[in-house]
C-alpha cells in the first residue's frame, strides 16, 4: 500500500459536513467567552469600566487581569513570563484586555463592546526601526530594552574569508509578516466537572496542552483531558499557548458551567500569532565562477509586543539552514529578536526555515546577476553532490540525509524546457507589445522530522519521539492510536497504508485514532513535518512488533518454528507447505484463548511503540516558476509552477501532492499577495480577509508536481516529510522569476509581496 | 464577526417597505441580496436597528424595453443581468460589468438596486450605469422622482436617496449594436476593483467613459469624453483619465498608481470599442 494514491479515509466525513470541529461541540449549559481586545498599540490602562457591560441581558460576568493574578503565568522563557490579559499596559492592538462570558455569542460580543477601557497613550513603536531607535521606550516590562534576545549562532565570523573572496556583494532581504489564516480559527471549549477538566481545543499537540493546563491548575495529568477534534488547518499558528487555553478552563471552574471561545476572523487576524517578519542583512563572498566561499548573515526578527517562547528563537533554525543545498564552507550568523507594538509572531508553516531558503536562493540569483551568469549554472557549481551524502553542514549536528540535488535541478530544467524559456524571454524583451517573461528557480532543502529529543525538548516538548499503539481486533481488523494530532495531513490514510504493508492486512481493515489524551498514550504532536518521519516510523515499529507476536502464535497453531513461517495472503504458512497455513483472523482469535496457548503467553496482539528519530530529516527539491509581467500595470501572472520534490519514500502520492499544492499556494501567496501590515500608530491595516490578500483558487496556477524518491537512511521508512516543503520552496521561486523578468531593466530586487504597484514602481524607477 | 442586535421586518409590498422606512427613519436599512450589508453589519461598520427585507418583492425584479430605454427592476440579480437576452442585446455593457462581480454565489444573491444604493466607490455596476446615462427612480412618501446617475452618488457609500426613499427602477439608454468595454483591475480575481472603467460608444463619437475606484464616488471621466468628442485620438485622450479625480491613497494602492491604472485601463477600454 505504501506508494498508492488511495483516497483519504478522512474525506467522507469532512466533505459531507460531518466533521466535528470545536464550534460543533455543544455541552449542557454552555456559556460563551469573548475578549475585549486592545484598541491601542501601546498605552497604559488607566481604567476599565465594566458596569455597563455586566448589566446587559445574558451577561454572566466580565473579568480583567487582576481577577487572574493568582493563576501562574503562561508557559514561556524564564524571565519573560506572560499573563493572560493585559494588566497595567497594552503592547499591541488586539491584545486581550478583559474577558466577557455570556449566555450566547451575540450577548458576549455586545458586552465586549460595552466594556470601556481608558488608555494613556505611550509612544508607539510599530516597526523595527522605531523599536531600535535610541529614544525607544521599552515595550515589555521584564526587559530593559526592546531586544529580547541577541544570539551569536556561530562562534566565529567570516571576515577573513570574505576579504579573501575574489568577489563579494551585500543584500538586505525582507521576509514580511504573514498570517496563517486557517479555515477554522482558534477555538477552545472547557468543561470543568468535579475535580478535573475536559478541554476541546484546535491544537496541534494535545498532550503538551494537557501538561501545561495541569501545571497551571496544579492538577495531576490524568484529571485533565484534552481533545483536539477535527482541526481545520493550523500551519503552526495553533501551536502557541494562547491565553484562552487557560482562561476557558478557569472560568468554567469558577462558573461551574462549560465555557466556549471561538475566534471570529477579525479577532483571529490580530489575536492569533503571525509568522515570518525577518529582515536579513547578508554579505556573500564568491569567485568568478559563482562558487560561494563565505556567507555572513545578520537577522532581525520582529517578535511583536509580547515574546512568544518559540517565536523568540526561530532564527536559530533559519541560521542552521542558511547554506541551503550548497557547499558553502564558511557561514557566520547572528540574530536579534526585537519587540514592537504589533501582534506577537511565532511558528508558521516552515517556522524559520523558509526564511533561510528565501535568503540563500535570492543570494544565488544575485550572484548570478552580478556575474552575468545563468542562475541555473551558478546553482550547479555550488550544489552538494549525491556522493557527499550524508553531508555535514558547517553547523554541528545539522547533517543532510541522502538526496540528489543536481538530479532534482536537471529534472526541473527539463520539465520547464528551460532553454526554450530563455529564448522566449529574449523574444518578449524585444517586443514592446508582449508581456515580459521571467523564470525563477528554487533549489531548496529544509529541516523536518522534529526531534530528536535533545533538540525538541528545547521547545518545551516532553520528547522528540512519537508514539503508536496498535491493537488487532478479534476479527483481524486493526485500531491504531497515534500520538500526533493532524489537522488536514491525512494521518488516518497514510498510517493505515503503513500498517497494511507491515502487518499484511487490508487498508480498509485499519482505523487510526488520535487527538484525545484520555484515549491515546503519551504523544507529542503534529508540527515540523514530523508526521511520517517520526509518527510514521512509530506506527511501523508497532506493526512490526505485533506482526512478530502474531508469527509466534501462528507458529504455535501450525506446530512449527516461527522462523519457518512465511507471510502469505492474509496469514502465515509453513515454508514450502501450502496446506499448513492459517489466516491472520484465526491467529488473532487464538491470541485471546489462554487455554489454547503456551503457558505464560501474553493475551491479545498489541504493541505500543515509541520511535525516537536519530536525527532530523531533510526534504529537498527544485521548484521553478514562470511568470509574465504586464508592462503597463506591473501585474504578475504565474503561468507555470513546476515542482520537483524529494521527500524520500512517498507513502501516498495523492496526499503528498496535496501537501505540495497547499504549501506552494501559501508560498505564492507570500510572494505576491499577503502581508500583515500596520500603520505608524500600530493599527492593523489587514484585519479582515477583505484587506488581507489571501489569494483564492482563481489567483493560483495549476501545479505541475514531480517526485524523486531518495530514501533517507535516517529512519526505517526512508521518509523525510513534506508538509512544509512547498511553503519553503515557493516564495523565492516566484520572486526570482519576477526579478528575472525585470533584470534587463536593471531591477535587482522586488520586496515581497510583489504587488502590481511594487513591480510597476520597480520597472518605472529602473527605466 | 457578530453583528449588533437588530429587528427584522419582511416587507410584503413596496408600500409596506416605504411605510417601514418612514416609521424608522435613519435607523433602518433595506435588505436585498445582503452581500454588502451583512458583511458590513458583521464587521460592525453599520449597526441598523431595523432591517426591512425587500428580497421577496418579486415585482421589483424585471428587465424590460421601454422605447429607447432599458428599464431594470432594482431586485434584478447580477446573475440575471449576465444572462438576460434584452440586456445582452441593448445594454451588453451592463452584463459585462455584472460578470465581473464576485463569484456565482454572490451574483446569484446580489442585486443591482442593492449595489447602487450601497454606493461603494468601487462598485462595478455603478460604472456601467453611469456610462449608460442611467436614471435612478426613487419612490418616497411624496411620490416618485428621477435622479440621474451622475447626481446619485454623493460620497463614499452615500447617495442622493433620502432615508424614506426606495430605489424602484433603473433606466438605461439602450446602446444596441454599439461598442462597449468594461475593464477592471483588482488585486484578486474576486476582489473589489482597485480601478475600473466602463466605456460605451455612442453615435457621433460621443463615447461615455465612467470610472470606479478613482474617488469617493463612481464618476464620469469628463476630460476623456470631451477630448474624444473633440476628435483627440484615443491614446492621447486616455492620458486624461485621472484628470479631476481624487483617488484614495491607501494600503490597497497609492493615489499615483490608481491614476496610472486609470490611464492604462481607459486606454485598453477605448482600444476595445
Amino acid at each position: 500500500m505504501i506508494g498508492s494514491a488511495v483516497p483519504r479515509k478522512e474525506d467522507a466525513a469532512l466533505l459531507t459536513g460531518r466533521g466535528t470541529f470545536v464550534d460543533d461541540i455543544q455541552r449542557p449549559g454552555l456559556l460563551h467567552m469573548v475578549y475585549v481586545q486592545s484598541t491601542e498599540a501601546h498605552a497604559l490602562i488607566t481604567g476599565i469600566d465594566t458596569s455597563a457591560a455586566t448589566t446587559l441581558p445574558g451577561v454572566v460576568g466580565v473579568w480583567t487581569a487582576e481577577d487572574f493574578a493568582e493563576l501562574p503565568a503562561r508557559p514561556s522563557v524564564p524571565g519573560l513570563e506572560r499573563h493572560y490579559l493585559a494588566g497595567d499596559k497594552v503592547h499591541y492592538v488586539g491584545e486581550p484586555v478583559a474577558v466577557v462570558v455570556a449566555a450566547d455569542r451575540y450577548a458576549a460580543a455586545d458586552a465586549a463592546r460595552a466594556v470601556e477601557v481608558t488608555y494613556e497613550p505611550l509612544p508607539v513603536m510599530a516597526t523595527l526601526e522605531a523599536a531600535l531607535a535610541p529614544d525607544a521606550v521599552p515595550i515589555f516590562a521584564p526587559l530593559p530594552g526592546n531586544v529580547a534576545l541577541e544570539q551569536p549562532v556561530t562562534p566565529d565570523g567570516v571576515a577573513a574569508e570574505l576579504d579573501a573572496a575574489p568577489r563579494r556583494l551585500r543584500a538586505r532581504l525582507v521576509n514580511q509578516r504573514v498570517a496563517g489564516a486557517p479555515l477554522e480559527p482558534y477555538g477552545v471549549l472547557a468543561d470543568w466537572v468535579g475535580n478535573g477538566v475536559t478541554v476541546w481545543a484546535t491544537v496541534q499537540a494535545p498532550h503538551r496542552v494537557r501538561a501545561e493546563i495541569a501545571q497551571v491548575f496544579g492538577l495531576a495529568r490524568h484529571l485533565v483531558r484534552v481533545v483536539a477534534p477535527d482541526v481545520g488547518g493550523a500551519f503552526g499558528v495553533k501551536s502557541s499557548f494562547m491565553p484562552e487555553l487557560f482562561l476557558a478552563p478557569e472560568l468554567s471552574r469558577r462558573l461551574g458551567r462549560p465555557v466556549k471561545f471561538v475566534e471570529a476572523r477579525r479577532e483571529h487576524m490580530t489575536h492569533t500569532y503571525h509568522g515570518r517578519d525577518q529582515v536579513q542583512e547578508v554579505e556573500v563572498g564568491f569567485d568568478e565562477n559563482g562558487v560561494i566561499l563565505a556567507l555572513d548573515v545578520t537577522i532581525t526578527v520582529n517578535i511583536g509586543g509580547v515574546p512568544d517562547p518559540v517565536g523568540i528563537g526561530l532564527p536559530t533554525l533559519t541560521s542552521y539552514m542558511l547554506g541551503g543545498c550548497y557547499r558553502i564552507p564558511k557561514i557566520a550568523a547572528r540574530y536579534r529578536s526585537v519587540l514592537t507594538n504589533t501582534t506577537p509572531t511565532a511558528s508558521y508553516r516552515g517556522a524559520g526555515r523558509p526564511e533561510a531558503s528565501f535568503l540563500i536562493e535570492r543570494v544565488v540569483d544575485l550572484v548570478a546577476l552580478e556575474l552575468g551568469k545563468d542562475p541555473a549554472e551558478v546553482r550547479k557549481v555550488n550544489l552538494i553532490g549525491p556522493e557527499q551524502m550524508p553531508y555535514q553542514t558547517p553547523f554541528e549536528g545539522i547533517v543532510y540525509d541522502e538526496a540528489d540535488y543536481p538530479a532534482a535541478l536537471e529534472l526541473l530544467l527539463g520539465e520547464l524546457d528551460y532553454d526554450a524559456l530563455r529564448a522566449e524571454q529574449e523574444r518578449r524583451r524585444a517586443d514592446p507589445g508582449a508581456r515580459l517573461l521571467g523564470v525563477g528557480l528554487s533549489t531548496f532543502v529544509e529541516m523536518a522530522g522534529f526531534g530528536p529529543t535533545p533538540l525538541f525538548e528545547q521547545f518545551g516538548y516532553l520528547g522528540g519521539w512519537e508514539s503508536a499503539n496498535l491493537r488487532l481486533q478479534p476479527d483481524g481488523s486493526v485500531i491504531v492510536l497515534v500520538g500526533t494530532a493532524p489537522h488536514g495531513q491525512g494521518h488516518q490514510t497514510a498510517m493505515a497504508q503503513i500498517v497494511a504493508d507491515e502487518l499484511g492486512v487490508p487498508f480498509e481493515a485499519v482505523s487510526v485514532l488520535y487527538g484525545d489524551t484520555a484515549v491515546v498514550q503519551e504523544g507529542i504532536g503534529t508540527m515540523g513535518s514530523r508526521g511520517m518521519p517520526v509518527a510514521g516510523n512509530a506506527v511501523r515499529q508497532a506493526a512490526v512488533e505485533v506482526a512478530d507476536q502474531a508469527r509466534r502464535i501462528a507458529a504455535h497453531l501450525l506446530e512449527a518454528d516461527p522462523d519457518d513461517l512465511v507471510r502469505v495472503g492474509d496469514g502465515f504458512q509453513v515454508k514450502g507447505v501450502p496446506d499448513a497455513a492459517v489466516p491472520l483472523a484465526a491467529v488473532v482469535e487464538r491470541s485471546f484463548k489462554p487455554h489454547l496457548l503456551p503457558e505464560g503467553t501474553r493475551l491479545g496482539l498489541e504493541s505500543t511503540a515509541y520511535y525516537e528519530p536519530k536525527n532530523l530529516s531533510y526534504p529537498s527539491g527544485a521548484h521553478g516558476c514562470v511568470v509574465e509581467v504586464e508592462r503597463d500595470t506591473g501585474r504578475v501572472h504565474v503561468v507555470r509552477y513546476v515542482c520537483v520534490d524529494d521527500c524520500g519514500t512517498v507513502i501516498n502520492p495523492m496526499t503528498a501532492r496535496g501537501q505540495v499544492h497547499g504549501g506552494v499556494a501559501q508560498g505564492i501567496a507570500q510572494a505576491l499577495y499577503e502581508k500583515v501590515s500596520f500603520d505608524a500608530e500600530g493599527r492593523p491595516l489587514a484585519a479582515s480577509l477583505e484587506e488581507y490578500m489571501l489569494p483564492g483558487m482563481l489567483d493560483l496556477p495549476r501545479y505541475e508536481t514531480h517526485h524523486i524518491e531518495t530514501r533517507s537512511s535516517f529512519n526505517p521508512l526512508g521518509v523525510k516529510g513534506i508538509g512544509e516543503a512547498g511553503a519553503t520552496a515557493a516564495p523565492q521561486a516566484v520572486v526570482n522569476a519576477v526579478v528575472d523578468a525585470l533584470a534587463h531593466l536593471g531591477v535587482r530586487d522586488v520586496e515581497m509581496p510583489c504587488t502590481p504597484e511594487r513591480v510597476w514602481k520597480a520597472m518605472h524607477h529602473a527605466s | 464577526m457578530i453583528p449588533a442586535g437588530f429587528s427584522y421586518v419582511r416587507a410584503g409590498s413596496v408600500e409596506q417597505a416605504l411605510a417601514e422606512l418612514a416609521r424608522h427613519g435613519v435607523d433602518v436599512r433595506l435588505l436585498a441580496g445582503g452581500h454588502s450589508l451583512l458583511p458590513a453589519m458583521k464587521l460592525r461598520r453599520v449597526e441598523p436597528g431595523v432591517l426591512v427585507d425587500i428580497g421577496r418583492l418579486r415585482e421589483l425584479a424585471y428587465v424590460r424595453l421601454d422605447g429607447d430605454r432599458v428599464v431594470v427592476g432594482p431586485l434584478t440579480t447580477h446573475r440575471t443581468l449576465e444572462r438576460d437576452p434584452l440586456v445582452a442585446e441593448h445594454v451588453p455593457l451592463l452584463a459585462a460589468a455584472a460578470r465581473r462581480i464576485g463569484d456565482p454565489q454572490v451574483r446569484n444573491r446580489g442585486t443591482i438596486g442593492g449595489s447602487l444604493a450601497h454606493a461603494d466607490p468601487a462598485a462595478d455596476l455603478a460604472a456601467a450605469v453611469l456610462a449608460l446615462d442611467g436614471v435612478l427612480v426613487a419612490r418616497g412618501p411624496s411620490g416618485v422622482r428621477d435622479i440621474p446617475a451622475a447626481e446619485f452618488f454623493t460620497g463614499v457609500r452615500t447617495s442622493a436617496l433620502a432615508a424614506d426613499e426606495l430605489l424602484v427602477e433603473i433606466r438605461l439608454r439602450a446602446a444596441t449594436g454599439l461598442g462597449y468595454a468594461f475593464e477592471k483591475f483588482s488585486r484578486r480575481a474576486l476582489d473589489w476593483a482597485v480601478v475600473g472603467v466602463a466605456a460605451q460608444a455612442r453615435p457621433e463619437g460621443r463615447t461615455a467613459v465612467a470610472l470606479i475606484g478613482m474617488g469617493p464616488t463612481p464618476l464620469r471621466a469628463g476630460a476623456v469624453e470631451e477630448a474624444l468628442a473633440a476628435g483627440v485620438p484615443a491614446a492621447e485622450a486616455s492620458a486624461l483619465a485621472a484628470r479631476g479625480c481624487a483617488p484614495a491613497d491607501n494600503a490597497v494602492a497609492s493615489a499615483a498608481y490608481r491614476a496610472h491604472l486609470a490611464e492604462v485601463l481607459v486606454g485598453r477600454a477605448l482600444a476595445a470599442l
